[in-house]
């Protein structure tokens, strides 16, 4: 029972934090190579997204097929900043997760309302228009080629280093995790998980369901507007691309592979279907077809992913509860 | 005695079919009121017009005297209103102690930030509801298994689980929808139990129940539908007595059931 209750701290209470920061802490003693550090900095970045569309998928139970158009539009205000508002690029980045949340908050009121099937096609619809107006709006974005973005400058110094960005973005995906967690332990969070059990239970007990639905929303949007900024100015350059829909797909599958409702399991989810195609360099030209496998593996073997399925075998009495 | 609710000739209608019809309900501080009526009559129809869920078409709804007629559910929680379900609405996902703190919801400061960033402020809060919980938890006698997953609890435990949850919210009216279905006997008495208390405590508790046993002894004022209609109304003794109300629960007068069967 204590064994139990351990097992269930580490991976899915506030315990995880300590995984994770081992992670990042230790992960430089075995890679060397400054392509190794590219992946790293790409696992948490995508991390950062994960964690924030776990929130909605899997804690309040509301899906979006269009979260790259917010990993998008953080990319895009990241390296629009500079040129056009004269911002300096470690500015530009809150700046564009600001814009995403605001966008956000106007589309989630109407969308929100919708349930399942509804709510994943319009948010689908989202991330098309994001990729539309991205592409056509070749005056300020560069349309499909898209544009260079202002290195990122600290204490005067241009930050190129792929281990400086190592740490940055690793640090960053911790805070991310950090304030997850907290939310999801918290009084908030608590209706938030509410809603996506029973939403007329919820709602019977004063929890005013639309108004947590559109702050999730938010936050998941802000979330992936931060993870869409850092990947701009590590990469230097953005194209409409960011906000495939393929990339939203991959998103929701490395929320269900790594697990719902799970903090830890965004990481491994991201972890892992960064670091596949790296492995399985065969598969390069079949890589999405590769996705929908694990998605269907997944759904079919492991339906709870990969972390609470972990927890399952080690508690045995089938506890997902959020200590 | 303190009138809370009044629901005044409400009316809803499905595809032309009058689920409620003109339907007037009140209950005061520290009555239990029934609802019975055969399957199909509109029970369960007539308390999701009064809990908020659906809108009703005709009729209004004070509580303390207040309009409140076509608020939202988390809006009529805020006005003291809360209910439990015929079939159970319950967080699987989380222990019975979360579940029932979901319902202090509406007395915790709900300040994001300090969620988001874990302030002492935030943690404060939690330990509060968690205590308030496990006091309620202890009533409906769920206390030894009040860490474990809710998916994990028996059908009975789940049934009283919703009432504590329910009481979390402190409610002056509570609406409880079959809370014994489906319990043996022993369990049926200590929800029969906890019904009273809540009462005792000066709830005003509207009940919907099939059990007749446990409606006839605990209620102060019966109300009988038959489709969509009020039957009558009165104290146990008038309604066990009153031919129709036997009529309605076993059907039409022989002879027209024998008609039927001749036509078939």
């Amino acid at each position: 029972m204590i064994a139990s209750r351990r097992a269930t701290w580490l991976l899915q209470g506030r315990g995880s934090l300590l995984i994770l920061a081992a992670a990042v802490l230790l992960l430089p003693l075995i890679v060397s190579t400054n392509f190794h550090y590219r992946v790293l900095v790409l696992v948490w970045v995508f991390s950062l997204a994960v964690i924030g569309l776990n929130l909605l998928m899997g804690y309040a139970g509301q899906v979006s097929l269009g979260h790259a158009g917010f990993f998008a539009l953080g990319a895009y205000s990241t390296a629009l900043g500079p040129p056009l508002l004269n911002m300096p690029p470690w500015a530009s980045l809150p700046a564009g997760i600001a814009l995403s949340g605001l966008v956000a908050f106007v589309i989630g009121r109407p969308i929100l309302r919708l349930k399942g099937h509804y709510l994943a096609v319009a948010t689908l619809g989202f991330g098309v228009l994001v990729y539309m107006g991205l592409s056509n709006e070749i005056r300020l974005t560069g349309g499909p080629d898209g544009m260079r973005v202002e290195r990122l400058l600290l204490f005067g110094w241009s930050v190129r280093s792929n281990v400086i960005w190592y740490w940055i973005t690793g640090g960053l995906m911790l805070l991310g995790a950090w304030l997850a967690l907290n939310l999801v332990g918290s009084p908030s969070g608590r209706a938030i998980r509410a809603i996506h059990d029973s939403e007329v239970a919820a709602s019977a007990l004063g929890v005013d369901a639309a108004a947590y639905k559109l702050l999730v929303f938010v936050i998941s949007a802000a979330y992936a507007s931060a993870a869409g900024g850092l990947l701009a100015l590590f990469n230097g350059h953005v194209t409409p691309g960011l906000s495939d829909f393929l990339i939203s797909i991959q998103l929701v599958t490395m929320v269900v592979l790594g697990g719902m409702g799970s903090i830890l399991g965004s990481v491994v989810g991201a972890a892992l279907l960064v670091l596949l195609p790296q492995v399985l360099t065969f598969l390069q030209d079949y890589e999405h077809a590769f996705l929908g496998l694990i998605m269907i593996l997944t759904m079919i073997f492991l339906r709870s992913g990969l972390v609470p399925g972990l927890l399952k075998l080690l508690t045995k009495d089938g506890h997902e509860g959020n200590p | 005695m303190k009138e809370i609710l009044k629901a005044e000739n409400l009316g809803i209608e499905f595809g032309g079919v009058k689920a409620v019809d003109n339907i007037s309900i009140a209950a005061n501080a520290g009555e239990i009121v029934s609802v019975i009526g055969p399957n199909g009559a509109g029970k369960t129809t007539l308390f999701n017009l009064v809990s908020g869920v659906y809108r009703p078409r005709t009729g209004r709804i004070f509580l303390h005297g207040k309009d409140v007629t076509g608020l939202p559910p988390h809006r009529l929680a805020r006005h003291g209103l809360t209910r439990t379900f015929q079939n159970l609405q319950i967080f699987f996902r989380m222990t019975a102690a979360e579940n029932v703190m979901v319902g202090r919801h509406l007395y915790e400061r709900r300040n994001v930030l300090a969620h988001l960033l874990s302030m002492p402020s935030a943690a404060r809060q939690q330990a509060e509801s968690r205590d308030r919980a496990l006091d309620l938890i202890e009533r409906v006698g769920l206390r030894a298994v009040a860490d474990r997953s809710a998916g994990s609890l028996p059908y009975g435990a789940l049934k009283r689980l919703e009432i504590a949850r329910a009481l979390a919210a402190e409610p002056e009216v509570l609406l409880l929808d079959e809370p014994a279905a489906g319990c043996n006997p022993r369990e049926t008495e200590e929800i029969d139990e906890i019904i009273q208390g809540i009462a005792a405590s000066g709830v005003a508790v509207v009940l919907v129940e099939h059990d007749m046993r446990l409606v006839m002894k605990i209620s102060s004022h019966i109300v009988v539908l038959n489709f969509g209609r009020k039957l009558i109304e009165g104290n146990a003794e008038r309604v066990k007595n009153d031919p129709s109300v036997l009529e309605a629960y076993l059907g039409q007068k022989r002879e027209r059931v024998r008609a039927v069967a001749v036509d078939r």
